[in-house]
Order: structure tokens, then sequence, then C-alpha cells
């Protein structure tokens, strides 16, 4: 008499006390007295917060329009009734190609167009670890691309119109600076942290000198030496263009922070493994190329999204040294007397806020996935 | 170690030559030789460097440089109604604008040949420093020190302007006088010879405020727009020009008193006469044409006129040199009248009866005509 | 190999001098250093040479001159007679007063939110990693704008201020709370305060041995708190009641009197504690993952209640793990407080962008918030530092 049981046992359900959505509320919501009480303040916050906000964005907000009066009560001189409050997404829609190219000849905006979907075509490949050719396209994307970029943008060859950089702006500046401050802090960055950990006293103490002085003051005061010293520094004659200042700013201040990022990794990296290399006879160029930087690199990438991210924002300061990024050329669209109302302001805030959040979020969440992508390759 | 110490200590330039000698007794001849080589290529660098720092400085005439680029650079304001700012079409127009065409005019025989670079109040002064724009049209106040510390040289007065209040009459009402500010919160543009003033006034007349200080021209006028503060205060012709582009213009009084002297007038930098010359005649000649009758419209029939004073000032003398000696070719008046007009046609069209800001001519008329623009003679 | 035989053989040939890494790596120093010296020597040379034919001043000289200019909040007696470097000092002042303020708050919020993304609580959880998510992808200076106009935007006009409790009033001028004038016999009461935190002090000291020894416990915090707070107000009754309050009254533009928090601080310091929170907010939500499970477990199995667990045995252990990005954050946010130029609070760099705009001495004034800024990041690296050190000596 034996038995064999062929097929498996259909799970029970869970006990009566753990399933359902009341047993779910109980457990994440009101587990203890004061989880009820925080419960109660946090459903009170969200209740005194979201619909407002909800109203004033979505239900109340102005869609449409062509000047202030759309979004002004009747006693600022506008349509709609005494006490309305709600978003002027009227002033964004009117202001929208301003917010992207700033003021950028006008029957020139395809050039800004085109170098667009260049960049997005060469990276979103870049960005997928299972696309082919990642050399050619890396190639492509650093080296390739700012090229044809820089004289697509400013022009004066081929029959392009010059487009002095002082009618650039928006979004444009934001991308530039960014892209620019990227791709150069990323080499100086990793030429700063060897230099840091050089067994070479001059040039260590070059870089440590670099390193912490730039690390110690605030972003805004590189841009005022950038904008206001560099031209002095200089002999007489030789001037650079304004973002071209900006853009060395950034880009010192970045590769400062960049190189503590990557130094970090280069710590992480056993010693063996550079002893290994020195066994091998590689010459010192050879070893970090070809066996400590891939490594080292790899581990730190998110601190490395984390340095791109953070440059990103900073790049909203170049508002400072009087130059208008998307963040700045909202902010000038506030005195436009064509669209003063108090609904603007913070409707243009929450515009530029909201692409930088997009933009920023999205780094994030890539660094997170790079992150575990790797991770698991390395255990 | 030593000798190669002794070779490192000689490029500290404190290091007394005869100290690093003594230490260099018992390196070897072949050493030694190597370390003179060395120092021969690094006193060749430090020359070399020396040699681009003094052979810019010999090509100091902004004239010839000028005429090589091919346009004029010209510094104004970031946007200022009726004084410098874009229109519609991203031209720049404006009263301080137009001077920078007259001045292309005179040197190209056409007013277009001029690129504009916006300047806030940081930025102006290192701007013309630097050598980035070749001339300062920007609303700027004529100071003993900006002659003599910041190294300009201002080429005349081409809006005499003081420097006056504005408040908010529909939530002030009563308040019709300067002297009744005490307690007020006061908006100023910061480094500016506005915010000193602001502080003498209120203190020769015991009185108290409290100065909310900007740096950017958009900044102050945001904050007055959201009743930050209770008074604006700049120079008249601003108030004018701000009060147009806030949303209710009407509700805003200037308030009569005139609180300081603000001759305004294009700036140049020091050490190049010609170039100064030259700015400083386009503006007496501007001022000379009104004087005697010569406008836009009928420049071509007055070169035929007999008046000698006409036809010196128009370039029709016979053999004169008057052009030739100040760098320009004999059509100069002309050309400036054709591209901009005369004086008067140029504060007309740009801030008097034909702009919105329907400034009086006031101080700024000839002095025939109880004004006291007076310019030297040109013969 | 040949090369190899000859420098087996005595004579060192010329290329094994320069593959010496001893030699080499001179010579790349000599070269970079020479080119530095180059670079720098350019740079002088331009910079005197351009001051000279320009006719710039250059020097310090004018720190000693009078200012001229008036500036907001001044923490110091400070006028437009004062010299510029009383104006640079009033700077500072600002700026460590909205950077110390921020710490306090951002600290205080980053804590709250960094263990609510932690709790147990769903609701709790959601809405502490939307605030995070939310204030960590914005740009600061988006955040100080966002501040300045809803503060200016909700607040109404003078004339309609706000009335709150104990004479304070809050208008689109500022948040105006009475002030106290200290009259004759206030040194009692502050005798009173110094007395009660000498007192409390040592009764923790006594109760921890107390507690160490026995086992009994006291009731600290109360204890201390009643003699903070009962002492001065004793002393306040036995003085006589010697301070008055000064309120704020309305008049003809705004409220004068009283003690006034302007507008442009009110924002910068909201917007730079909210900003930082949430990178604080990170940084102890993973120090509190980062002590191990363990330590929790192994603490209830000795009796211990979720609340002191986690003051007693996480939250130490966690603080060695959130200490040094602590440090950095709170170095980020002195930095950021710069931006208070993009709303006009008189900090360091407007009071310096002001003075450099009236001088026109862009070089030196540059030169002096690098000094300053850097010498703040040093103050704070080493007194982090310090603590750090204090918190690693617990380690056993």
């Amino acid at each position: 008499m034996t038995f064999v049981r062929t097929e498996m046992v259909a799970a029970q359900p869970a006990p009566r006390g753990e399933r359902g959505i009341v047993q779910w509320l109980r457990k994440n919501l009101f587990a203890t007295p004061v989880d009820s009480v925080l419960t109660v303040i946090g459903l009170l916050f969200v209740a005194y917060t979201v619909p407002p906000l909800l109203r004033w964005a979505f239900i109340d907000a102005q869609w449409t329009g062509t000047d202030r009066t759309f979004c002004s009560t009747v006693a600022q001189g506008g349509i709609h009734p005494d006490g309305w409050s709600g978003a002027c997404w009227a002033f964004v829609s009117a202001k929208f190609q301003q917010f992207m190219y700033g003021r950028y000849t006008f029957t020139q905006r395809w050039r800004v167009d085109y170098t667009a979907i260049m960049f997005v075509l060469l990276l979103v490949p870049l960005l997928i670890p299972r696309a082919p050719y990642k050399m050619l396209n890396a190639f492509l994307f650093f080296i390739v691309f700012p090229i044809v970029a820089y004289f697509l943008l400013v022009g004066g060859y081929f029959g392009l119109t010059y487009v002095p950089t002082q009618l650039w702006g928006g979004l444009l500046v934001t991308m530039v600076l960014s892209f620019v401050g990227i791709a150069v802090s990323l080499p100086l960055g990793i030429l700063l942290a060897l230099g840091r950990r050089s067994s070479l006293p001059v040039v260590k103490m070059l870089c440590v000198t670099f390193i912490e002085i730039v690390r110690g003051v605030p972003l805004v005061t590189v841009l005022f030496m950038a904008s206001v010293m560099l031209p002095l520094f200089l002999p007489t004659g030789m001037t650079f263009d304004r973002l071209l200042r900006a853009l060395v700013g950034v880009a010192m201040f970045a590769s400062a922070y960049m190189a503590e990022v990557i130094r970090g990794g280069l710590q992480a990296i056993p010693k063996g493994q550079y002893e290994g290399a020195d066994s091998l006879g590689l010459s010192y160029w050879q070893k970090m190329i070809l066996i400590v930087l891939p490594q080292a690199l790899k581990l730190v990438i998110p601190g490395i999204v984390n340095t791109f991210i953070g440059l990103f924002k900073d790049t909203s300061l170049v508002y400072i040294i009087g130059m208008f990024d998307l963040l700045g050329i909202v902010r000038q669209n506030f005195s436009d007397a064509a669209w003063a109302s108090p609904q603007t302001p913070m409707s243009g805030l929450l515009f530029a806020g909201f692409v930088f959040w997009i933009f920023c979020f999205g780094m994030s969440r890539y660094s997170i996935f790079m992150e575990r992508r790797l991770d698991t390759s390395h255990r | 170690m030593s000798p190669l110490m002794g070779g490192f200590q000689v490029f500290l330039p404190e290091q007394p030559a005869a100290s690093t000698k003594s230490t260099k007794g018992s390196t070897s001849q072949k050493n030694r030789k190597g370390y003179v080589g060395m120092k021969k290529v690094i006193l060749g660098l430090l020359g070399s460097a020396a040699m681009v720092a003094s052979a810019s400085v010999a090509s100091a005439a902004t004239l010839d440089d000028v005429k090589a680029r091919g346009h004029l650079q010209c510094g104004v304001n970031t946007g200022l109604a009726g004084f410098a700012a874009p229109n519609d079409k991203g031209e720049w127009v404006g009263f301080d604008v137009d001077l920078c065409r007259a001045v292309a005019a005179a040197i190209f025989g056409d007013a277009t040949k001029v690129n504009f670079t916006p300047t806030n109040a940081t930025e102006r002064f290192t701007a013309l420093q630097s050598g980035e724009i070749d001339l300062l049209s920007r609303n700027t106040t004529w100071t003993l020190s900006r002659d003599t510390k910041l190294g300009f040289n201002f080429a005349g007065v081409n809006y005499y302007d003081g420097q006056g209040f504005m408040i908010n009459a529909k939530s002030l009402p009563g308040v019709n006088s300067a002297l009744q500010l005490s307690g007020a919160s006061v908006c100023v543009q910061g480094g500016t010879t506005t915010e000193l003033n602001l502080a003498d006034y209120f203190r020769a007349n015991n009185m108290e405020y409290n100065p909310v200080v900007f740096q950017a021209l958009e900044e102050v006028n945001a904050a007055y727009e959201s009743g930050r503060c209770d008074a604006y205060t700049t120079d008249q012709s601003g108030l004018y020009a701000i009060r147009l582009t806030l949303a209710s213009p009407d509700d805003h009084v200037v308030l009569p008193e005139i609180i300081s002297k603000e001759p305004l007038g294009p700036a140049v930098r020091q050490g190049d006469d010609q170039w100064f010359d030259i700015v400083k005649w386009t503006l007496n000649a501007l001022i000379i044409a009104e004087e005697l009758g010569i406008t836009q419209a009928n420049v071509d029939e007055m070169a035929n006129s007999d008046n000698p004073e006409i036809k010196r000032v128009l370039g029709k003398e016979e053999g004169s040199t008057l052009a030739t000696d100040l760098g320009l070719d004999n059509e100069w008046v002309v050309n400036i009248v054709k591209g901009v007009g005369n004086y008067g046609e140029v504060f007309e069209r740009n801030i008097g009866s034909g702009s919105p800001l329907k400034i009086a001519r006031g101080l700024n008329n000839l002095w025939t005509k109880g004004g006291i623009l007076y310019a030297p003679p040109i013969r | 190999m040949a090369s190899e035989d000859t420098a087996h053989g005595g004579a060192p040939a010329r290329a094994a001098f320069l593959n010496d890494p001893k030699i080499r790596g001179l010579i790349y120093q000599v070269v970079v250093f020479a080119a530095l010296v180059a670079v720098i020597y350019w740079i002088i040379g331009n910079t005197t040479e351009n001051l000279r034919r320009s006719n710039i001043s250059s020097g310090f000289a004018f720190l000693n001159a009078r200012s001229g200019f008036d500036i907001a909040q001044t923490l110091i007696p400070y006028s437009s007679n004062s010299r510029y470097i009383d104006a640079f000092v009033v700077g500072l002042l600002n700026t460590l007063l909205v950077a110390v303020s921020g710490i306090v708050l951002a600290s205080i919020l980053g804590f709250i939110v960094g263990i609510g993304r932690l709790s147990r609580n769903w609701l709790i959880r959601k809405i502490c990693t939307v605030y995070v998510e939310v204030f960590r992808n914005i740009p600061p200076l988006l955040v100080i704008f966002f501040w300045y106009f809803a503060v200016l935007q909700v607040l109404p006009p003078p004339r309609d201020s706000i009335e709150l409790p104990f004479g304070s009033y809050l208008n689109a001028r500022g948040f105006f709370l009475p002030r106290a004038i200290w009259g004759e016999g206030s040194w009692l009461i502050l005798l009173g305060l110094v007395l009660g935190i000498a007192m409390s002090f040592l009764a923790a000291r006594w109760a921890r041995t107390r507690q160490a020894a026995t086992g009994q416990q006291f009731p600290v915090a109360l204890t201390s708190i009643g003699l903070i707070v009962g002492l001065p107000v004793l002393a306040y009754i036995l003085g006589g009641f010697p301070v008055t309050l000064e309120f704020p009254q309305k008049s003809t533009f705004n409220l004068t009197g009283g003690w006034t928090i302007k507008p442009e601080f009110l924002s910068l310091f909201l917007a730079l504690s909210f900003y930082t929170a949430s990178f604080i907010a990170e940084i102890v939500r993973a120090g509190i993952l980062g002590v191990s499970k363990g330590q929790t477990e192994a603490s209830y199995a000795v009796g211990l209640r979720p609340g002191p667990t986690l003051r007693l045995v996480v939250i130490p252990q966690a603080l060695r793990i959130i200490i040094p990005p602590l440090t950095s954050q709170y170095l980020n946010l002195t930095k950021n407080s710069s931006l208070a130029v993009a709303i006009g609070y008189p900090d360091l760099v407007a009071v310096g962008q002001t003075a450099m705009n009236q001088t026109g001495q862009a070089i030196e004034v540059v030169a002096i918030w690098m000094v300053i800024y850097l010498g703040l990041s040093l103050a704070t690296s080493v007194f982090m530092n310090w603590f750090n050190a204090r918190m690693a000596l617990v380690e056993r």
C-alpha cells in the first residue's frame, strides 16, 4: 500500500487575518496607536495640499490666451472673477519657443532641432546596454557629434548664417552647458584623480590644490571669476565668448567634483591589481587604461551620474552672471509687461521645475538601473 | 637625490643664484650641463610668454581692430524700454542703441554694422576694460571715480538725467513727495550710483528706509511689481521706461523730486585717444546736425547747401582734412544722419513724443531752446 | 636585450638613464612645474599690463574707504558711513546666519524624513519618498525662487497684515515679532539660564552613574527642562520683571519697531533647508539601513522597546556612517547660500558684488570671496572631523 502523490497540493490561501484590503490597511496604516495618529496627520496633510494643487494646476488653470488679461482677475484688469487663482499655462505655451531656443534667430531654429534629434539618436543606443557597436557609437557621440553640433549651432560656414551665442538661450543653453561640462569634466576629472594619487609630489600637490580650492568655494564665485576676471587674465584684444567663459567655469567646477568621485573608485581597487599590472611589465598608462580605470569607473558609476545631475542643476546658476538658461529665461519673462500677472511666476517656475525634474529624475533612475546591472556582473 | 633637488630649486624665484651654486658643488659636470640647458628652455618659455603679452599691447588702435573685424561691438543694457531693448524681431532698438549705430555709420557708412552685447551692472565695466566691447553705451553715469579708478573716458553726455522715485499711487494714496517716504522699503539696483545717492538722500534728510537691493534690473522690476517695496528709485528716464513695462502703468506715479545729477554718456577705454575722439565727435555731430536742421529726410539736399557751416559739417568743403584727421572719411556726418537721424530725431523716436515713453526734452534740448545741449563746433 | 647586457657591463647606457622611473618622474615634474610657472607668469603679466594700461586701480586699500551704500539686514551696527570692510563683515555674518539656521532646520527635517522613509506606515513612507524625489531633482536656485514668490504671493500687503498671537504680524514685508528690551537686572536671567544648563548637565551625569551602578532610572529630560526654564523665570521674578517687550506698530508704510525677519531671509532659509533636507534624508536612510539587522534583533532580544532600540543602538552606529556625507551636505548648504544674490538677501556674495560694481575691483573682491569660503569650508571640515573622531571613539 504505497501512495505516491504525483501532483502538487494547491497552495492554501493566506489565513483570513492576513488578507484583504482591511488587513492591508491595518498592517500598513494602523498597526499601532502611534501609527494611526501618523496616518491621520498624513491624510490631513495630503487632503490639505493635493486637491488645491490639482485644482490650481488643472481645473482652474488658464490653458489658452494671448496676454495677461487671460490670467488675471477683474480687479487686476483681466477676465476672471475676483478670487480666481489658477495656473497660467497660456503664458508657458506663448513663450514656449523662447524657453526652448532663447532668442536664436527665428528662421534658423531648425538647426537646433536637428542637433537635438542627432543628440537623441546617438544617446539612446549608447544608454541601452544591449545595443551593438558601443565603441563606434561612443566615438560618434563624444567626438563627431560635438564638432558637427558646433558648426550647426554657431554657423558661419557651409552657407549657414552665423548665430552669435548672445542670442542663444533657454533649454538650448542648459543642454550645451551640461553636455560640454560632462564631456570635459569626465576626462579632466580622471586626470586630476590620477594626479592626486600620483607619486610625483609636484603633480600631486598641484592636483590637490586645484581640487580642494574649487570644491571649497561656491560655483557662483567660480562663475564670477570666469566671467569677470578671465578677460583681465588674457592679453588685450583677446576675448572669450561669454558662453565659453561660463563653460570654462562650469567644466572646472565639475572636474574637481568628478575627480573626487573617481578617486574613491581608484582607492577601492585592491593593491594586488596595481601590483599585478606592474609585474606584467605594463607602463603606467597601460596599467591605468587597461587594468585599473575600467574597474574603478565601473564601481563609481552612481557617483559619476550624481555628479552629472549636480552639474545639470548647477547650470541654472549662469543666470547670476547674466546668461539666460532655461530658468533664467523663464525668470526674465516674468517682467514682460504683456504677461505680468500674479499667476505668471508660479506657472513659469513650475514649468521650469518640471523640465529640470524630468531630466534629473531620468538620470537618477538610469543610474539605479545601471548600478543593479553592474552589481550582478560584479559578484 | 641632492643634484635633482638642486635643479629643482632653481625655478623658485626667491632662491638667490649664489646659494644654488654652492649646493651644486658636488654634482657632475654632465648633470650641470643638462641643468643649464633646462634653464635656457625655461627662460625661453617665460620670454616667449612675455612677448605674447607685449605684442598684443602694441595693437591698441581700436579703430583698426573694428575695421578689421567689420563691425562695431557695443555694450548696451540688458533690456530697458526706449534705451536699449530687443524688439519683436530680436533687433536692438533704443536711444543708447542708436548712438552705437551712429558710431558704426561714421566708421563704415553703414549703421547696421554693429553687434550688441547686453551687459548688466556688474559686467559692463569689465566688458569694456577687457576689450570685449569697443564702446559702452548703457545709461552709465559719468563720475570722477569711474574716470579715474575704472580707467574709462566718457565721450560726453547724451542724456542729462536725475534720480527720482516712483510709487504705486493706488496703494499709497496721499504720498506726493519723496520727503514723505520715511520708513519706506525702496527697491534699487545694486552697484549703481543710484544706490549711493539713495543712501545720501535719506541720511541728509534724516529719514529711515529699508533698501531692497537686487543686482539685475529684471529682479528689481519684478520685486517692485510684486509689492515687495513701496518705492522704486533710479534715473527718472529709467523710471518712465520701467513704468511702461508694469502691468498697470497708470497706477504708478513718478514723484517730482530729483535727488541727484546723472549725466549719462558713452564710455570708452583709456589709452586710445583717436577712438575716444571718434565717439566724442559722433555724439557732437548728432547734436550739431539738429542745430543746423539737418535731418534724415533732408540730408541729401542739405549737402548741396551754400551755407559754409553746413558744407563743412557735411564734408563738402574743398580740401578739408577734418574727417581724415579723425580717421574717418568725408561723408561721416552724412552717414550718421542717414543712418539714425539727428539727436532730436533719435530722441523723439525712441523716448520722446514718438514713443510710448513720451519723455519731454527738458534739459536735453538744444542750448538755443532752453536745454543744455551744447556741442563744440566742427571746424 | 642588448641594452640589458650593457647595463650589466657597468657603464649605464643613455636609454637606461631615461628609463629610470625616478629620473623620468623628475623630468615630468620639472616640465609640469615650468609650464605652471610660465602660465602664472603669463597671467600676472597680462593682468598687470591690462590694469596699468587702462588705468584701473588695484590693491585692498579700498576696504578702508567709506562704502556709501546701505544694507537691508545687519547683525552689527552698519550705515552708509561705514567702511567697505564693515560691509564685508555684515555680509559674512548674514551668510553665517542663514547657513547655521539652515543647517539646523535641514538636519531636523532630514532626520524626520529619512526615518519616515523607513516607517512601517505606508502613507508616511510614500509622502517622504515623494518629498525626497521632488526636491533632490530640481535646482536649488529654482527652489529659492519658488519660496520667494510663494512668500511674496501668499502673504498680504502691509495694510492687511495677518495678526498672530503675542503681538506678531505677518505680511509681504516680513515676519514681525515683539522685541525684548533688556532692562536693569537682566543679567540675573542670563545667570539663571547658565546655572540651569550647568545643573541639568550635572544631573544627567549623576543619573547616568546611578543607572550604571543600580539600574534605577531618573527622569533626566523633565528635570533638565524644569531647570533650564524654571531658573530664568525665577530670576525674572526676583529681578523685578526687568524685560519689557517692544511691539511692532503700524505706520504709513509698514510696521515699525519690534523685530523683523525679512522675506528674503525667510525664503532663502526655507529653500536651503528644504533642498538640503532631501539629501540628508537619503543619507540618514542609508545610514540606518547600514546598521545590520542583527543589532536591532539583538536589542529586542535583551528586551529593549523599539524607541530605545532606535535611540541607543541603531542611531549611534548609524551616525558613524552618516557623519562624513552629512559634513559635505552642510558645506554644500553653506556654499549654496551664495545663491542669495538672486533674491537680494545681502550675503557675502551680494555685498561683494555691490562693492565690485562700486569700486570696479573685481580681482580683489573675488579673492576675498574665495578666501572666506575656503576658510568656512576648512573650519566646518575640522569641526566635523573632530566630531567624527569623537563618535568613532565610542566603538569598542
